[in-house]
């Protein structure tokens, strides 16, 4: 339980943090602690149900105490917002947490976020030179990422649509993307149960075996089942991805290195992986930007997997700022296609961040 | 006063007696036959607590009971971090029973926790909503997914006669424990070959939030005369 006296200083640093953002032009706005629980669920899928703290109302079914501002706020700007917009808020949201020890179930946000057509590069410079000048003197580590260029290596794959779609919708677990990226190239061996069931699958048509197996159960149809068992058979006959493309992307995967660094090493492999030049473009252009705003890009630490394991909607550039011994004391990144999920046929670019005060008050001595 | 909690009824009830009481420490129901009351005899200072062995993990993360005789699927999905609130005392060696995800036996393109995520993405795509999965144990079922990187499926509560949930269309899927597996298959489920998520069986459970000042030396004489090895509590 926080203490109240603490709970006020803490207010007292959001309140600071939120009149900067005002101050850099965006629009406060508000948004509501019940979310329907379903549009949460549908982004995130069942592992935010253990993350966000579920309820039922009597009327409007499960709702969510809200887990964080970003989809009441996109959902927001989508229905009836300005172009471009640049907003700001202030308010507390609720994590669950799973393990004993001192990590807060309960905290502030405050957060920026710009919807912005022209230049997404100007616009990730902007929100991470805004954040950079809050943070400052807290000694925070910098780290900044790019999803966009390891999705552009991974669209741009020789191999099947089938194989690209798998990899691609496990960007954000990491392990099960390794474990694919291990098989559709060679690295590892078929599972001796996928070899046992393909033998099966090469034993009779599909709706043969299907009928052989016993009382036909379930919603998933029979021609579901054999679309998958013909999509097996299909990729057990794929080639595996080439050994010198393989290479690249586990390379690029754990590509750490100062950012102006990380960009002479992407330079170096995009003719061997055309398929990220855009992307590779992109991070040049957000460089010049961040230069531009007076960040130290020869120093900035980038990693290429960064944001890979956190809410599964960052889609290009992402930054976060780190102390020892807490959680990231601010995060961020671009999150265009959420705005499409959620924008009902329209989309725009879009980015921004959150800064935790509480973390930035106990930084600072005030708690 | 040493409160030890232990199953109200039927088989776990019978097999924890048994354990006690070939080693001395004999336990009974008292009053009627239904009556929800016991007694401890062959060692003073042990008072014994009938409870549904689903309530028990709390009872004991409550310190309401010091011991408690309870399966270890029950204290690992009812519990956050459960070793941290409870200690394992010993296995009793009865009650054994697996957590499983099963499928349909018809779905033939499904062996593994891989072939379900990938059957998730194609159903989804389909049917336009996440492939439901049916349990009682949602904290063990979802921490096995997320580990194993499985996406687009939901989890949706059944609290009994899950393995009927498939045909009755209201899942698509089960995650259950099983000891025979003759259950699921009289239901046309198979099980998927790598999802052993727990291998459960009775435990006898000690509460490391409970008040030991005055139980500590019962606790001692009570582990001699079990042969346990005490750990710190």
């Amino acid at each position: 339980m926080s203490q109240p006296g603490n709970k006020a200083a803490i207010r007292a640093e959001a309140s600071l943090l939120f009149a900067a953002f005002q101050a850099a032009g965006a629009v406060a706005v508000e948004a509501d602690l019940l979310l329907p629980a379903e549009t949460l669920l549908d982004l995130y899928g069942e592992d935010i149900r253990a993350r966000a703290y579920v309820t039922t109302d009597p009327l409007r079914g499960e709702m969510m105490l809200r887990p964080d501002f970003t989809v009441p706020v996109v959902q927001a700007h989508m229905a009836d917002g300005a172009d471009p917009a640049r907003y700001c808020y202030m308010g507390e949201v609720f994590r669950k947490q799973e393990h004993l020890g001192n990590r807060a179930s309960e905290y502030l946000q405050v957060g920026f976020e710009v919807f912005d057509r022209t230049a997404p590069e100007a616009a990730d410079a902007e929100v991470f030179a805004l954040f950079a000048g809050l943070v400052s003197g807290l000694g925070l580590r910098a780290v900044t990422g790019d999803i966009g260029i390891l999705m552009a290596a991974v669209r741009g794959l020789e191999t099947t649509e089938r194989r690209r779609a798998a990899l691609l919708r496990h960007i954000w677990r990491p392990k099960r993307f390794r474990a694919l990226l291990d098989r559709f190239a060679g690295r590892a061996a078929v599972p001796a149960g996928r070899v046992a069931l393909l033998e099966r699958l090469a034993g009779g048509a599909p709706d043969e075996l299907i009928a052989q197996a016993g009382a036909f159960i379930g919603l998933r149809a029979p021609e579901d089942i054999a679309a998958r068992a013909q999509a097996l058979i299909e990729d057990a006959q794929a080639a595996p991805i080439k050994a010198p493309e393989a290479a690249l992307l586990y390379d690029l995967l754990g590509l750490q290195a100062p950012a102006g660094a990380a960009l002479g090493h992407l330079r170096g492999i995009t003719p061997m992986l055309p398929a990220i030049a855009p992307a590779v473009d992109r991070f040049a252009h957000r460089l010049e930007a961040l230069r531009a705003r007076g960040v130290a890009v020869d120093t900035l630490a980038f990693e290429a997997s960064l944001g890979r394991t956190s809410m599964e909607y960052y889609d290009g550039f992402v930054f976060s700022f780190h102390a020892d011994g807490m959680p990231a004391v601010a995060t961020g990144g671009r999150y265009d296609a959420l705005t499409a999920v959620l924008g009902a046929g329209r989309s725009i670019p879009a980015v921004g961040g959150i800064i935790r005060p509480h973390l930035v008050a106990a930084l600072k001595g005030a708690i | 006063m040493l409160k030890i909690g232990v199953p109200s009824k039927g088989r776990l009830m019978e097999k924890t007696f048994e354990w006690f009481g070939a080693r001395g420490v004999a336990m009974r129901q008292t009053g009627a036959e239904r009556e929800y009351s016991g007694a401890v005899e062959g060692i003073d200072g042990v008072e014994l607590v009938m409870l549904s062995a689903g309530e028990i993990p709390r009872e004991l993360a409550a310190g309401r009971i010091h011991l408690g005789v309870t399966g270890s699927d029950l204290v690992r999905d009812k519990l956050a971090d459960w070793d941290v609130q409870v200690a394992e005392l010993s296995p009793l060696g009865f009650g054994h029973a697996d957590l499983i995800i099963a499928v349909p036996s018809c779905w033939i393109d499904v062996d593994t926790v891989d072939d379900l995520d990938a059957a998730a993405a194609a159903f989804r795509a389909v049917h336009g909503f996440r492939l439901r999965i049916a349990t009682k144990y949602h904290r063990l079922v979802r921490e096995f997914l997320t580990a194993q990187g499985v996406a687009d499926y939901q989890l949706v509560d059944s609290q009994g006669a899950t393995e009927g949930t498939v045909k009755n269309l209201t899942a698509e899927a089960i995650a259950d424990i099983t000891s025979s597996g003759e259950t699921l298959r009289a239901n046309h489920l198979k099980i998927l070959s790598d999802s052993v998520i727990l291998q459960s069986q009775a435990v006898l459970f000690a509460s490391r939030g409970a008040d030991w000042t005055q139980a500590r030396g019962v606790l001692e004489r009570l582990a001699t005369q079990l042969g346990l090895i005490l750990p710190r509590i």
